[in-house]
């Protein structure tokens, strides 16, 4: 019998592989392609504590093997969430991770305060969109700020943290102690990297908010090499992610020290990425006779 | 509810009909059992460096033979639609479809309906102008030269705008409304935002339903991402806000739903 469960802070999931915030909607519009059953852990797009516009459009852009995107973290808020997109997710038999998002530390609080009581997992805190202009980013760019709103989020949470690291800083090690200082359970990353296109032909930039958060395959390497230093400069458990579409794309991410692993913008030409990625390494773990997926954790030093 | 798959299609044909834009036969199977007028089709290149889906309306159905007719341009060199335009019958496309609404058909039965395309609009409207049981009034406007009109005239009666006027009302397909006359008690339209701003204008003065397709980039297709939305002019059920998916929730509206 191969062993592919992971655990996350105390919360067991059967296989390593989760959705990336965002590009998974709250799983309803992927469950006509996967069986949602099969996955680790879905994780929501990010929900503030009312209902947020997000960003004009074009909000996407193709680059050379990734994308851009400027979203601004549209979502129908808290309320609609709860009422709508949990009982959905309850339906199976995967853990709920919440991704939470705000504009100040006490909109983060109001929502893992109001999530405390609801049927989910893991919380996600993002701290590292680069998409919003106030809140976000301004706390994941500074290691005081993140220390501080970690400290904050805790104290209301019941479910264990999850702090998403963006990789938009000088030294992504410094940002992942801050937050194993500030008391987090999990560190998640990369979010994506701030990119920008320009439209010639028009002369404007491609995306209306001028920037984006870069990813797909493109930024794995990147992602990978951070994964790496992150594991190695905290205890905490590490979700891996950026540009993994394949099996052999998270098993990287796993031997570079990652828990568990999440799958993005594949999704997008791939909608049925994350369960093949599931089997994958199930396929992997038994032609390489492992046994328990924890060897590979960190396997490579 | 129609049923969305991803799989590979094979190309069963595919000519340039003319300057930059191709029509393409695939071997849709369930994906044509599935598929209504005025839902599209998201393609996917064979460069793994283009990522995202390109959206293409399908023209036809050929449902006795499980078919897919899609007519697009080529924008650009290097462009994902110039790959397409360069695959031979028998080559293998990666296709996820059904997707989005469709035009709502029983809408207009029986009525006198406009069908209107502005240039590469136009494609959509031939698989409507087919299924729809009305009296049918086809007004298809071009920059210059046509293309798909002759097969519009099995269906519809047609009319045609050219901007430079080599062919019909010079001008777009609200000038060819009005320099002959036409009325109709039903509008279906789909073509670029002025067009349809225009068409929308229109319908509006004259009292009359209008349902207009809309064209937004895309990366997932299927409702997801929310990367497609357009602005709805009531709070939208499902995003809480004014914004709708044009993927999923479109691409076709009502015109009073949507603010262009
Ligand atoms: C619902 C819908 C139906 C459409 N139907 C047709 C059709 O029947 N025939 C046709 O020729 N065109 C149609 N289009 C437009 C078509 O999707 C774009 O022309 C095409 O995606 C351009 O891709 P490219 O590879 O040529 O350009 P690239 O520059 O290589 O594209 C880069 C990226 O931008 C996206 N993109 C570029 N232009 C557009 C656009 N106008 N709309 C949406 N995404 C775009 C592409 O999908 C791709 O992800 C439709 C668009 C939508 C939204
Ligand atoms: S393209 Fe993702 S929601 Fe429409």
């Amino acid at each position: 019998m191969i062993k592919t469960s992971v655990n996350l802070a105390g919360v067991e999931l059967k296989n390593p592989v989760m959705t990336a915030s965002g590009t998974f909607g709250s799983g309803m519009e992927y469950s006509e392609f996967v069986d949602l059953n099969r996955l680790g852990a879905v994780v929501t797009k990010g929900v503030a504590n009312v209902p947020w516009p997000g960003n004009p459009t074009p909000r996407v852009t193709e680059t050379t093997g990734g994308m851009l995107n400027a979203i601004g973290l549209q979502n129908p808020g808290i309320d609609v969430f709860c009422r709508r997109d949990l009982p959905f997710l309850k339906k199976f038999d995967t853990k709920i991770i919440v991704n939470v998002c705000g504009k100040t530390a006490e909109d983060y609080c109001e929502v893992v305060e109001r999530l405390g009581d609801e049927p989910v997992d893991l919380l996600e805190i993002n701290v590292s969109c680069p998409n919003v202009k106030e809140g976000g980013i301004a706390f994941g760019q500074n290691p005081k700020a993140l220390e501080q709103i970690t400290r904050e989020v805790k104290k209301y949470a019941k479910q264990p943290v999850i702090m998403k690291l963006s990789p938009n800083v000088t030294d992504i090690t410094e940002m992942a102690r801050a937050a194993e200082a500030g008391g987090a359970d999990v560190l998640s990353l990369i979010n994506t990297l701030t990119g920008m296109k320009i439209d010639i032909h028009r002369r404007t930039f491609a995306l209306a908010n001028k920037t984006g958060g870069m990813s797909g395959p493109a930024v794995k390497p990147i992602a990978v090499r951070m994964v790496y230093q992150v594991a190695n400069a905290v205890k905490l458990p590490i979700i891996g992610m950026g540009g993994i579409a394949t099996a052999e794309d998270a098993l990287e991410f796993i031997m570079a020290g990652a828990t568990a692993v999440s799958v993005g913008t594949a999704n997008f030409y791939n909608p049925y990425a994350t369960v093949e990625i599931a089997d994958g390494i199930e396929k992997f773990m038994k032609e390489q006779k492992t046994e328990d997926i924890s060897e590979l954790i960190g396997a490579v030093k | 509810m129609s049923k969305k798959v991803k799989k590979s299609l094979k190309i069963v044909s595919q000519e340039k009909i003319a300057e930059d834009i191709y029509s393409m036969w695939l071997q849709a199977d369930e994906i044509a059992d599935n598929a209504k007028a005025g839902q599209f089709l998201s393609l996917y290149t064979r460069d793994g460096s283009k990522l995202l889906p390109r959206p293409i309306s399908i023209c036809e159905i050929d449902r006795e033979n499980r078919r897919i007719r899609l007519v697009y341009r080529v924008t650009g060199k290097g462009t994902g639609t110039e790959g397409f335009s360069r695959l031979h019958s028998g080559v293998a496309l990666e296709v996820l479809g059904p997707l989005g609404n469709g035009f709502p058909l029983e809408e207009a039965k029986g009525k006198r309906v406009f069908l209107m395309g502005g240039g590469i609009g136009i494609p959509p409207m031939l698989e409507t102008a087919k299924e729809l049981d009305a009296e049918k009034t086809a007004v298809l406007g071009y920059r210059d030269e046509l293309f798909l009109d002759d097969e519009f005239k099995n269906y519809a009666k047609v009319y045609v705008s050219t901007e430079n006027g080599s062919a019909g009302t010079k001008g777009n397909v609200l000038d060819a409304v009005r320099e002959n006359g036409l009325d109709a008690d039903v509008i279906f339209a789909c073509g670029p935002a002025p067009m349809l701003r225009a068409i929308k204008a229109y319908a509006l003065e004259k009292g009359i339903p209008c349902w207009i397709s809309m064209e937004e980039r895309m990366a997932c297709g299927i409702g997801a991402c929310l990367a497609c939305v357009c602005q709805s002019s009531e709070i939208d059920e499902h995003s809480q806000v004014h914004n709708k998916r044009v993927c999923k929730d479109g691409p076709v509206f009502l015109s009073t739903e949507v603010e262009l």
